[in-house]
């Protein structure tokens, strides 16, 4: 009986307490190391008990007046007979975070043209070749392609230009622009340029400003690595790239530039050196990427690839320098972090299409390839040009709208990976923060669910979370850092 | 708090009225009927058609006008007032000067939080708000903002929603915070009836005490409040009436702020802005004084934590009641100086503060309890050697 200094009209708390019992709400749960449970609930709120500790709340033996159970409560793991509104606030959370399938597919990358100057050996796709009716998209398949986007209901429609390198086919970039705002009915665009830079003109600085189209580049560190990973005629990749990075800012903005990094093998080694070359560059963000075992990667894999766990080491490295970084002040986030992050600390959904469940394939990106062929990813696409055309949905000028989407095997390869369902993945307490990758699976293990110990799409992911869930839970300073980079 | 009752000596067989206060003795004739005069002393000039005269100085026995008490004589033009001539009750529901216009709807209650500053009584007071249906035509459109408060507006029912008609009828460019326990919102269909008013500045100021039903079921003394309250706020949101949720912290809710913010953040990330409040002296609060008191500079830490949690989710967050001298300085941009004009006052342990002016410094009920860690920042770089 707890007694309180209160006037007589007013009632003490156990008036108000807890009966013995509770409900539990679902979870999911894992043994995190030797002393300590994991547990989440449906949308990826979490906490680490002690083993005796979570013996108490499953075995329904915790003291309902105890902190423990008030924290339970408190992230929706479990429920009395005083309030029953957290399964109303709970299915509420679960909304908010599927929000995004409503909208359907919102990423349109058009391949302009699968030409390239550079031979990068972890590219998927790129021709070096002078022959452009053979590898440049033309304006009827574009036209077309343009027609089956507006088909799809998103609000917002981002169209992103691919290639081999698209600017190498930039009359068609133009046309495309041109043509989409033309026939809009209302929606919100994005236009995104993915480019080397290399063909960098006036003109197409010109175009971007006048159009607001964001410019995404490729930087994978210093000169030297950059130039190793990414081969060009002249060796000169690095400054085009970073010359590049500087026009487009003069010109556009600080903002309207992104970069992403590959990393290969020989990248392993060196994670504060590419960190700091984003520094020099003025990026306030860098993206840790794995290498895609795709394509010509696959071929190359015994040149450039590596272990997941070779990986992850580099990853938290990486991770651990950035985090020093802005202990000293300086603003710097790592974008995976920050997508994870966001699923771990937020009720908000991210449009990351590898990391969602049910997968992002065709129903958050469709590629349309310069062929008139379409994939249901950008990975997909990639496999393809190795032979594999398994996710190849249809052809822009053979197949309507409903065919592409409802007729071909997509929606079973969706159905099917779900890792609500996926064995391995079912009960996994990763899983709110996890996605399912049919193509990954696919290409590495020859089915779209794929198996669960042998994964390598698991074994990062699992790998990125542990690393998370130990900085924050270890420091209250990286917490506080990662709480800014969720938002 | 609101409105501020006094008994005057005059009496008549007048009706209660509600008018606006003119200090124009010539205004013209067709525009008095609403008015009444206010002068410094009696005139004699033609008075016919306005509600009523009242003067500053006079003596009640021997005028014919309503006298008013030094403590009235703060009263100037466009200020709405009630009067009762059968009682001599005189209210100023309304004062043109104040940025702090916040008006009691009704002193009912459906809660009985410990630390209510506004007592409620289980009374009809339903002539209070046809007061305020009257007075809201005469309120001057060009205030910014207005509040209504209780007591629990939401018993009010269909009234409330004409309250919040008039308002946007009447004052369509003020701001209305409108304070509730959010109780009876979790009657979705309710919700939807404010929402249908499609008032454009209306936000529902809502207090959440615990990120735990049965703490907050405690502190608010009424059993599934928590449940009908975060039903309410959900329903809000559904509804698309804007938040605001408001956090008193005491002793019985500073242990869990941080897992409060986390709650906010996590369930209710819609909200427009969470305001954490420091307490304030009056009403139930000195009742259960020793329940309640924390000192300030005692619960720092989860203070922090909170508002770190809330503004790294991306929610406006304010602390308000808070001196500055008890909050560590990264705090200080959170705080606001949110003591309504004519309450707040200074300790002598703030003589010499060279902060005085960016702090909100205390409720005039502050003496009863403050903490003993109140100091002056003395900014030894600002002072002249005159002497």
């Amino acid at each position: 009986m707890i007694e309180l200094p209160l006037a007589k009209a007013f009632s003490h708390p156990d008036a108000y307490a807890s009966g013995a019992t509770y409900k539990l709400l679902p979870f999911r749960f894992l043994r995190y190391d030797e002393a300590r449970y994991l547990i989440t609930n449906l949308v990826g709120e979490y906490k680490l008990l002690g083993t005796d500790e979570f013996r108490a709340f499953v075995g329904h033996n915790l003291a309902t007046a105890s902190t423990l159970f008030y924290d339970l409560k408190g992230k929706h793991f479990l429920y009395d007979d005083v309030s029953d509104a957290s399964l109303e606030l709970l299915a509420t959370k679960y909304r908010t975070k599927q929000s995004l399938l409503s909208n359907f597919t919102a990423l349109h990358m058009f391949v302009t043209s699968l030409r390239c100057d550079h031979s990068c050996p972890y590219c998927q796709v790129s021709r070096v070749s002078e022959d452009r009716s053979a590898f440049d998209m033309t304006e009827e398949t574009a036209s077309r392609a343009i027609d089956l986007m507006f088909k799809s209901p998103s609000p917002v429609l981002k169209v992103e230009f691919q290639g081999g390198e698209s600017l190498l086919n930039f009359g068609l970039v133009k046309y495309i622009v041109t043509e989409v705002k033309q026939r809009n009915d209302g929606r919100h665009l994005e236009f995104v340029i993915a480019t080397n830079l290399s063909p960098l003109t006036d003109e197409i600085l010109e175009f971007c400003r006048e159009h607001s189209i964001l410019i995404s580049t490729s930087l994978d560190g210093p000169e030297e690595l950059h130039n190793t990973n990414r081969p060009r005629p002249g060796r000169d990749s690095h400054q085009r790239a970073t010359n590049g990075i500087q026009r487009v800012r003069d010109y556009l903005g600080r903002d309207r530039v992104s970069a992403l990094m590959t990393t290969t093998a020989k990248s392993l080694t060196m994670p504060r050196e590419i960190i700091d070359e984003y520094l020099r560059m003025g990026f306030r963000s860098v993206f840790l990427r794995p290498i895609s075992p795709y394509g010509f990667a696959l071929k190359s894999a015994a040149k450039i690839g590596y272990q997941t766990e070779a990986f992850l080491e580099f990853y938290r490295t990486g991770l651990d320098y950035i985090l020093e970084l802005n202990r000293q002040g300086i603003p710097m986030r790592e974008e995976y972090a920050a997508i994870v992050l966001r699923k771990m600390l937020t009720p908000y959904p991210t449009g990351y299409v590898d990391l969602q469940s049910p997968s992002g394939i065709g129903i958050t990106c469709i590629s349309y390839n310069y062929d008139g062929d379409i994939y249901a990813s950008d990975e997909s696409r990639m496999l393809a040009e190795n032979g594999d055309h398994t996710f190849r949905l249809g052809n822009v000028h053979r197949d309507t709208y409903e065919d592409i989407m409802a007729s071909s095997q997509l929606l079973p390869m969706i159905y099917d990976t779900m890792a609500e369902g996926t064995p391995g993945c079912t009960d996994c307490a990763f899983q709110p923060w996890c996605g399912t990758d049919p193509v990954f699976h696919h290409a590495t293990q020859g089915d779209y669910v794929g198996h669960r110990p042998t994964s390598e799409y698991c074994a990062k992911n699992m790998g990125v979370f542990r690393t998370l869930i130990d900085l924050m839970e270890g420091d209250p300073h990286a917490k506080t850092i990662m709480r800014r980079w969720a938002q | 708090m609101t409105l501020l009752g006094t008994v005057l000596d005059h009496r008549s067989d007048q009706e209660p009225f509600v008018a606006r206060i003119s200090t124009n003795p010539n205004l013209p004739k067709p525009m008095r009927s609403t008015e009444a005069l206010l002068l410094d002393d009696e005139g004699d000039g033609d008075y016919t058609g306005f509600r009523a005269v009242f003067v500053r100085h006079g003596d009640q026995a021997t005028t014919p006008h309503i006298v008013l008490p030094p403590d009235l004589h703060y009263l100037g033009a466009e200020d709405v007032v009630r009067y009762n001539p059968h009682t001599g009750n005189f209210r100023a529901l309304y004062r043109r000067s104040s940025p702090n216009n916040s008006l009691l709807v009704t002193e009912r209650c459906n809660s009985k939080c410990l630390m209510c500053s506004q007592p409620p009584r289980d009374i009809d007071d339903s002539y209070v708000v046809d007061a305020l249906m009257e007075a809201i035509p005469l309120i001057s459109r060009a205030t910014p903002a207005m509040g209504f408060t209780g007591g629990e507006i939401t018993l009010l029912q269909d009234r409330f929603i004409g309250l919040l008609r008039a308002t946007k009828n009447y004052l369509p460019d003020t701001r209305l915070d409108v304070l509730t326990n959010g109780r009876l919102l979790s009657y979705l269909q309710y919700a939807q009836k404010i929402a249908d008013v499609g008032h454009p500045q209306l936000i529902l100021c809502i207090p959440l005490y615990s990120d735990v039903d049965t703490l907050h079921d405690f502190v608010v003394q009424a059993k599934g409040a928590f449940d009908q309250t975060t039903r309410g706020i959900i329903n809000l949101a559904r509804v698309g009436v804007a938040t605001e949720i408001r956090v008193v912290i005491h002793q019985q809710t500073y242990k869990r702020l941080p897992q409060l913010a986390e709650f906010i953040a996590r369930n209710f990330p819609f909200v427009a802005h969470v305001a954490l409040m420091g307490l304030e002296m009056t009403g139930f609060t000195k009742a259960n004084l020793e329940a309640l008191w924390v000192d300030p500079v005692d619960y720092r830490s989860e203070l922090s934590e909170a508002v770190e949690i809330l503004s790294c989710a991306g929610l406006h967050t304010s602390i308000y009641n808070h001196q500055l001298c008890l909050l560590p300085e990264y705090l200080w941009a959170f705080a606001r100086q949110s003591i309504s004009d004519w309450k707040n006052i200074y300790m002598p342990e703030c003589d010499g503060c060279s902060k005085m002016r960016e702090c909100g410094g205390f409720f005039a009920s502050a003496p009863l309890r403050y903490s003993s860690n109140i100091k002056a920042f003395i900014d030894e770089g600002h002072r002249y050697a005159v002497k």
